[in-house]
């Protein structure tokens, strides 16, 4: 276990977050003079934190509520991409012809972006909710496609040694070798998958209109109401973070034999 | 015919930067039941040879035949205990035995299995670390494991490539008296590839020195006179022990000194 230091684990974290805070302040009394100071920004936005789960109406909902429905709509998307993503890492990884195939289009799909993808959701399922789900699995997918087959072929030889000195079959030789020594490489790419569909939950909640954080930052956006952007910015950040510190958690466990 | 034959072996290997030569033309035979070393200098070709007689390399010219069938590919019954290990971090002590003792036993009832699994668990002294994982174990323990996987294959011949090279000279010396009475139980057909003089002389019933590559070859079988159940004290002193050692070192020596060695071909 590390051991605890006040300074470098509190007293400069906090600095650094004081010094963007002022920074923020500056601005909104400066340059850009629409921008809510922090202040404002917190008496604006109060009850929501403080009432994380009130329901006045579709939109107009506790920030934790918020927080909830676009939770379950990434963890859909991301489970809809792990359960996509993985069999097809495998495969990349296992398969030439199946490589010399598919990679070219894995590469292509990589660098399309959610925004992109939305729409074509929209035409193909013709309801938003699916059509984020979609976008989000189709966005997430690929850094769990890519680790999981560079995770196949880096392999240590030895152990595929093993496996053809003892002429498991094949399906022991996936179970009993290829899947564990993989294993810490799949989940650096869930971990990494989690990260973008959380990225891009804003994005489809912002195009479809659905209720969540996303939807609520660009419906407020249409309100005027500036500071509850600024809340549901800090949510998404704050959120991202605990998710990529539980992801990193699970990588770690599953890192160490 | 003897129960390993190995003719003219070659192997070269094509990269981009040039052909190795690294075999040029190995001979070998072994009767069932002997335990033969190959003692030659680090990056020789020890260990080429020991993929090509377990299968897992093909060999550009010559045969391998072992109990009249041709070596064609890696099996179970050629075992390997490979340098490094070769342990499945990801299972226990019991699970990466319990792997070569089901890959062996398909036919046996799965409690079978697990007291063959424990006799040879039992038979490295593992026992009270049987559910450890690898990482747990020291370098001698992981060995230990490794040798216990290449005997539960229960192999007509088991390849041991430099078991003992990575442990202090200390454990070493334990696990090659362990070795010694587990071979004088068992008696199995064992090749063993060192580079420690004394460790061959200590086990082998015979000693074939490797020239240093490239087109390494073997030299001429040196018997090792010294009567069985062998033991590590005063073994120096014996007149056997100093004939083999003196005519190893002197092979060894000379092939060495040679620049680009033409070694001497063995009928």
């Amino acid at each position: 276990m590390m051991k605890f230091r006040l300074t470098s684990q509190v007293v400069l974290p906090l600095l650094g977050a004081a010094c963007v805070l002022v920074l923020w302040a500056v601005v909104s009394v400066s340059v850009a003079t629409d921008l809510p100071s922090p202040v404002r920004t917190w008496q604006e936005s109060r009850r929501y934190v403080l009432e994380p789960f009130f329901k006045d109406g579709e939109m107009n909902q506790g920030i934790g509520r918020l927080a909830f429905y676009s939770l379950v709509r990434v963890g859909k998307g991301f489970a809809l991409a792990l359960a996509i993503g993985t069999p097809i890492g495998f495969l990349l990884g296992l398969s030439r012809r199946f490589h010399e195939s598919f990679d070219p289009i894995v590469q292509f799909m990589r660098p399309i972006s959610p925004l992109a993808w939305l729409p074509l959701g929209l035409v193909i399922f013709q309801k938003s909710e699916p059509a984020a789900i979609f976008t989000i699995a189709l966005c997430a997918m690929w850094p769990t496609v890519i680790n999981t087959a560079v995770g196949v072929r880096s392999i240590n030889q030895e152990y595929l040694n093993v496996g053809r000195v003892l002429k498991l079959s094949r399906l022991k030789m996936l179970t009993r070798i290829v899947i564990p020594a993989t294993l810490p490489y799949v989940f650096t790419g869930y971990r990494l998958s989690l990260g973008l569909a959380w990225l891009v939950i804003v994005a489809a909640e912002m195009l479809t209109g659905t209720p969540g954080v996303g939807g609520f930052l660009w419906q407020e956006y249409n309100s005027l109401v500036y500071s509850h952007i600024i809340l549901s910015v800090l949510t998404i950040g704050a959120i991202g973070f605990l998710l990529d510190r539980l992801m990193g958690l699970v990588e770690a466990r599953v890192r160490a034999h | 015919m003897a129960y390993l034959e190995v003719r003219g072996l070659r192997k070269a290997y094509v990269t981009p930067r040039g052909r190795t030569a690294v075999l040029g033309g190995v001979d070998l035979t072994l009767d069932e039941g002997e335990l033969v070393a190959i003692v030659g200098y680090s990056g020789s070709g020890k260990t080429t040879l020991v993929s090509l007689i377990g299968g897992l390399l093909a060999p550009d010219g010559g045969e391998i035949r072992l109990d009249g069938a041709p070596v064609t590919e890696p099996g179970p019954e050629r075992g390997i205990v490979f340098q490094q290990y070769s342990l499945l971090p990801w299972l226990s002590v019991r699970d990466n035995i319990a792997l070569a003792v089901d890959a062996v036993n398909p036919g046996l009832a799965a409690a079978e299995r697990t007291r063959i699994t424990d006799e040879f668990i039992a038979l490295v002294n593992l026992t009270p670390a049987a559910w450890k994982r690898p990482r747990e174990l020291s370098g001698g323990m992981r060995q230990r494991v490794a040798v216990a996987r290449g005997l539960a294959m229960r192999p007509k011949l088991l390849l041991m490539d430099e078991p003992f090279s990575a442990l202090d000279a200390l454990t070493r010396a334990t696990l090659q008296d362990e070795l010694l009475r587990i071979w004088g139980e068992r008696r199995s057909t064992v090749i063993l590839i060192t580079n420690d003089v004394d460790e061959a002389i200590l086990l082998a019933d015979r000693i074939y020195p490797m020239t240093p590559g490239p087109d390494a070859v073997l030299g001429p079988a040196i018997e090792v006179g010294l009567p069985r159940p062998r033991q590590r004290r005063h073994m120096s002193l014996e007149p056997a022990y100093q004939k083999a050692r003196q005519a190893l070192v002197e092979f060894l020596r000379s092939s060495y000194r040679s620049e680009r060695p033409r070694p001497p071909r063995v009928a």
